[in-house]
């Protein structure tokens, strides 16, 4: 509760001298908060230049906007959603191809609704599978291989968790498309994962 | 959704259920598709794991932060500051 209390006024103070054009202020903030600033947006983009650049776009949005920064929360989770949205917009920018199915990593059914391929019930509970670094590594590695569309729905609401409307609004889709697309990520992250750590018997 | 849901419908309508977006007759009927299939709380189990497993290796408080940025990145940031 302290150390919260002290983060809020250090932010407060750093931001003072923001507003009042101090340099050192300004090159302290870029130094401590881009580290963190760099992982958000790698872990959306996936490319270190996009990444970089997105960062950059960010602490000028940032320094734009500081008359907005109304203090409450500290500085960092402000730049954080900054930098989320800065990656979004790099993101949104970016050339589209055709973006890779899913289709082959949805469930499939029978004609009386029932399952095609039976879902294997899982060796161990979630917690316990984490315990495993190689495991952890291996979420994070499907997780990465979801094609870019459905991955960032899957971040933004799952994991920054933003309402389903914010998303919709971050992404330019409408919010059942966003039900819909989450939906989907989800069930084709359990498909990734399911041969990993399906129960085997015998 | 019919009034006895088939897995389909189950599997379709699952992320609805856990968020508690269905009417009261629809929870109804999903818990009795629940009760006498174990393929679907197989499903419903790994589904829940899975999110639970995505949440966690991406913690934004758990984010794997470089101990330093390029300094590069560094100087190009300062360098494009707006002016005051």
């Amino acid at each position: 509760m302290l150390e919260a209390v002290l983060d809020t006024r250090r932010s407060e103070t750093l931001v003072s001298r923001l507003r009042q054009g101090d340099s050192q202020a300004y090159e302290a903030m870029v130094r401590q908060e881009s580290p963190r600033m760099l992982s958000v947006t790698r872990r959306i983009l996936r490319n270190e230049e996009d990444a970089k650049d997105a960062v950059q776009d960010a602490f000028v949005s940032a320094f734009r906007s500081l008359g907005s920064f109304e203090g409450g929360c500290q500085l960092s989770t402000w730049l954080h959603r900054i930098a989320v949205n800065a990656a979004l917009m790099r993101l949104r920018s970016r050339k589209r191809k055709g973006e890779d199915s899913i289709d082959h990593l949805l469930p499939t059914f029978l004609e009386d609704g029932h399952h095609a391929v039976e879902p294997a019930e899982w060796r161990d509970d979630a917690e316990a599978l984490l315990a495993s670094r190689e495991n952890c590594a291996f979420v994070r590695e499907c997780i990465d291989d979801l094609p870019d569309g459905y991955r960032t729905v899957l971040i933004l609401r799952d994991i920054e968790e933003l309402d389903t409307d914010e998303t919709a609004r971050a992404l330019g889709m409408t919010a059942n498309a966003v039900k819909v697309r989450l939906h989907r990520a989800r069930q084709a992250l359990r498909s990734l994962l399911e041969p990993r750590f399906r129960r085997t018997t015998g | 959704m019919t009034a006895s849901v088939t897995c389909r419908e189950f599997v379709g309508f699952l992320a609805d259920y856990l968020a508690n977006a269905l009417r009261p007759e629809e929870v109804d009927a999903f818990n009795a598709h629940l009760a006498e299939c174990p393929l679907c709380v197989a499903y419903m189990n790994s589904y829940q794991a899975s999110v639970h497993m995505g949440r966690k290796v991406l913690d934004p408080d758990d984010l794997p932060v470089p101990d330093d940025v390029p300094e590069d990145l560094v100087q190009a940031i300062l360098a494009v500051r707006p002016k005051a």
